[in-house]
This record gives C-alpha cells, structure tokens and sequence, in this order.
C-alpha cells in the first residue's frame, strides 16, 4: 500500500511543465495534479511511474474564465471551485449540481476537473458533463496546442486522445442558452462511489416543445457520449412523461452496456432507462 | 531514485524539519517522522478517511497527498484541536453524544467536521449529513457523529 519509487518534478511555469513532460513521457513520466485517482492507483501498485510531473505549483493553472460564449476550466481547477456556481448562466448552476456528486468532500479538495478528464474513468461525472455539452478539450504540449473536441477524445476505458507528451491545459464548455433546462442523475451503491450509470440532459422549450435536447449516458459504456436516438424522441415533443419515457427506452435499447461480476448488462440496460428517465424529471424542478 | 528530500512540516504551528522520499504520504510523514500519531492511519487509498487532516483550511486525505506537497503549508491534526485541557467544541460534542466508541475514525470525523464548519459555518443540515458521508465509522452507526457534528456546529457559530 505504498507507492513505489519515482522522481518528481515541480514546474512552476506551463513552459516549464510542458518541457519536463517531454522528456520523461517516453519514460514513462505522468502528470500530478489532484492526485486523487492516480496516487490510490498507485498505492495498489497499479501504476507505478518512473517520474511525475507535479503541477501544483504551476503558476496561472487554476484560472476559470468566461467570455460570454465558452467557459475555460484551467488545468488545475478543483471539482471544489463548482461547489457555487462559477458563471451567472443555467451552465454554473448545472457544474454545482454535478460536482457534488463526485466522490467526497475532502476528495473535491484536491481532485481537479481536467485530471478527471485526463483520467477518463468512465463513471466520471466531468466526462459525462464534457461529453453532453460537446466540450473542446484543448492540449498543450512543446510540439504545439490542439484542440480536441468530445466525441474524438474519449477512446474508451481510461484511454484517452491525449498523446504521452501532452497536459490537458484546458477544457472549454460553451455556456448555455439563458433558458435552458438541465436534469442530472446517477446511480450508485453507497453515497460518493463510483456511478454504475448516470445521465446528464439540456434543452430549451420552444414553442411548448422540447428544443435541442442534448442527452448524455456516462457509467454504463467505456466511455460517456450523447445518445442521439434519444434526443430525437425529445425534440418536438411536449416536455412530460410521455416524452421522458421514450427518450429512456430509447437509451436503454441502444446503449451497449459494460458488465463485470457485480453488474449484468441487462442490469445496467435497467439503471440506464431509470437514470436517463429521473434526469429529465427532475430538469423539470 | 529514492533520494530523501529535505521538507519543513507545519504541523499545528510547529515546525518539523525532516528528510523524505517523494513517495512518502503526508500521513506517513505525519506520523512517522514528526511523531505525531494522532492521525490515524486506514485504508491509504482515500476511502476511509480516517487520515483527514487539515491542509491550508480545507479538509483532504493526507493519504492521497505527498509530504513534499505540503511543505510549507499549514497542516492541522487532532492535536491541535484542544487548548489546554479544553476541548474544542467539537471534540466535546463527540464525548457528550456519543460519537465515539473505539475511536479509530474519530480523528478523521473530528478534522472533516471541524474543516468543513470552519469553511461553511452555515452549512445545511443535508449537506452537513452529505458531508459526514466521507468517512466511515464501524461502530456508530453514524447517528451519534451526526448529533455531535449538528451540536457543535450550533456551538461553534456562536
């Protein structure tokens, strides 16, 4: 339950911290930032990395900003900077919904947005959020900057577009329309664990109907994404029961679900319809 | 690659100058090299909570955090709760509705309630409760912890 040895580097600028990661990356060099995934991973001697690249003390990294259209999360930024809202938009009430849903209280200390991202469980509820809301993620490394958007980033359990060189610098998410509605819900064994599915979902109502219905699934396949078969059966609809049920059956029916020795994956084909179903009834409170 | 680096703890206002790898966890260093094993040590992988101390003002699991990282930080553990022979009002609290038996979480619970009190001394009774969700006890059955906690926290707002 200790980890192994390695050596750690403290970079204080981004130019810094970019150079060392080139050059202990092919040695199999990580970055550190929250450290709460990758330091237990590494208790378990599970990884255990030659060199980490400790950004803490990286100056600038844990900025949040706003022009009005996108909102850019830095990349040491704390699930605990969400518990109130970061941006006067329906986007900063939905991050503080989201965020207290992630772990614990003292996790949310120290766990940082990006370093979920980067980490890419797929019970994450930041890779549920940057999947729903088509986030752009935005790495940095000496070769350059790229931006990546979603659905090219997440490859699968824990796998992500990210290349060895690269530090997830940022993650833009675009703010919301000023109307729009937003329902989340996870499911899990006991309060703080991993979520064995969880749906994220926005839209606006035009009209009486259902608008731009963004519906997302996370939990329940290697990697969270929207469900496109389940948007189509809100758009155009009149927000209720009806409605929410067909968007749930439509997530459940197509959704290839993940199993393991706890959960069957007609198991969680069931918590995928009730969590999709419960995120837009309560989008509606 | 073990090379022991040379760190100054802060640790309830007292310095530690001490010597460690990279690798040593904020709790081992606590305990080990400062000797203050108060803190106590469960399940190093940040489910238990058991190690929580107190970091810059906010709550964290010193399992999940290097010692390197907290050098020249103020770190605060249970034996920095009291002055004197008086409690803090919280410890109190623990004693006087029974928030304890074998005390093996307690330093964990005392340092979250005390951490998240001090940040948030208005906080609601349901996130009090969702905060309180972060450790584990064996023996309480939670109900005493959460009387304690709702208690101290009417003591400490006044």
């Amino acid at each position: 339950m200790k980890p192994a040895p390695f050596i750690r580097h403290v970079p204080k600028t981004l130019d810094e911290a970019l150079k060392i990661l080139a050059q202990v990356a092919p040695e199999d060099g990580r970055v550190l930032a929250g450290g709460q995934s990758l330091v237990p991973i590494m208790a378990f001697r599970l990884a255990k990395p030659a060199h980490l690249v400790d950004i803490n003390e990286v100056e600038n990294l844990d900025k949040i900003g706003n022009d009005g259209k996108i909102l850019r999360i830095g990349a040491r930024v704390r699930h605990g900077a969400f518990h109130t809202s970061v941006v006067d938009n329906p986007l900063g009430a939905l991050l503080t919904f989201v965020a207290r849903h992630i772990a614990h209280y003292p996790i949310r200390m120290r766990g940082t947005f990006c370093g979920s991202l980067a980490h890419a469980d797929p019970a994450s509820e930041w890779c549920l959020t940057a999947a729903t809301l088509d986030a752009t993620m935005v790495a940095k490394s000496t070769r350059g900057e790229r931006a990546i958007k979603a659905v090219d980033y997440f490859e699968g359990i824990m796998s992500t577009a990210l290349a060895e060189d690269e530090l997830l610098a940022e993650v833009h998410l675009p703010l919301l329309a000023a109307e729009a509605k937003f329902g989340f819900n996870e499911f899990s064994r006991r309060a703080g664990d991993f979520a064995m599915s969880a749906s994220l979902v926005t839209y606006t109502i035009k009209n009486g109907k259902i608008a731009g219905a963004h519906v997302g699934v996370g939990g329940a396949e290697p990697s969270p994404r929207r469900i496109a078969e389940a948007e189509a059966a809100l758009n155009g609809q009149a927000p209720g029961d009806e409605a929410f049920r067909a968007a749930a059956e439509a997530a459940a029916s197509v959704i290839e679900p993940l199993e393991d020795h706890q959960t069957t994956g007609e198991y969680r084909r069931d918590l995928v319809r009730a969590v999709v179903r419960r995120a837009l009834e309560n989008s509606q409170q | 690659m073990t090379d022991k680096t040379n760190i100054t703890l802060t640790i309830n206002g007292h310095d530690h100058a001490i010597a460690v790898e990279p690798r040593r966890t904020l709790v081992d260093a606590i305990r080990e090299d400062c000797g203050q094993t108060g803190t106590h040590i469960g399940c190093e992988h940040g489910i238990c909570g058991a190690c929580t101390v107190i970091v810059d003002g906010e709550p964290v699991r010193s399992c999940l955090m290097f010692a390197v990282q907290a050098a020249h930080k103020q770190i605060r553990t249970v034996e920095g709760l009291a002055s004197g022979d008086t409690l803090h009002p919280m410890q109190q609290a623990f004693m006087d509705h029974h928030g304890l038996q074998c005390g093996f979480c307690t330093p964990g619970f005392l340092m979250l309630a005390v951490g998240v009190l001090e940040r948030n001394p208005d906080i609601s009774d349901d996130d009090l409760l969702d905060v309180l969700s972060s450790n584990l006890c064996r023996c309480t059955g939670y109900q005493g912890i959460i009387k304690a906690v709702r208690a101290a926290a009417i003591e400490m707002r006044k």
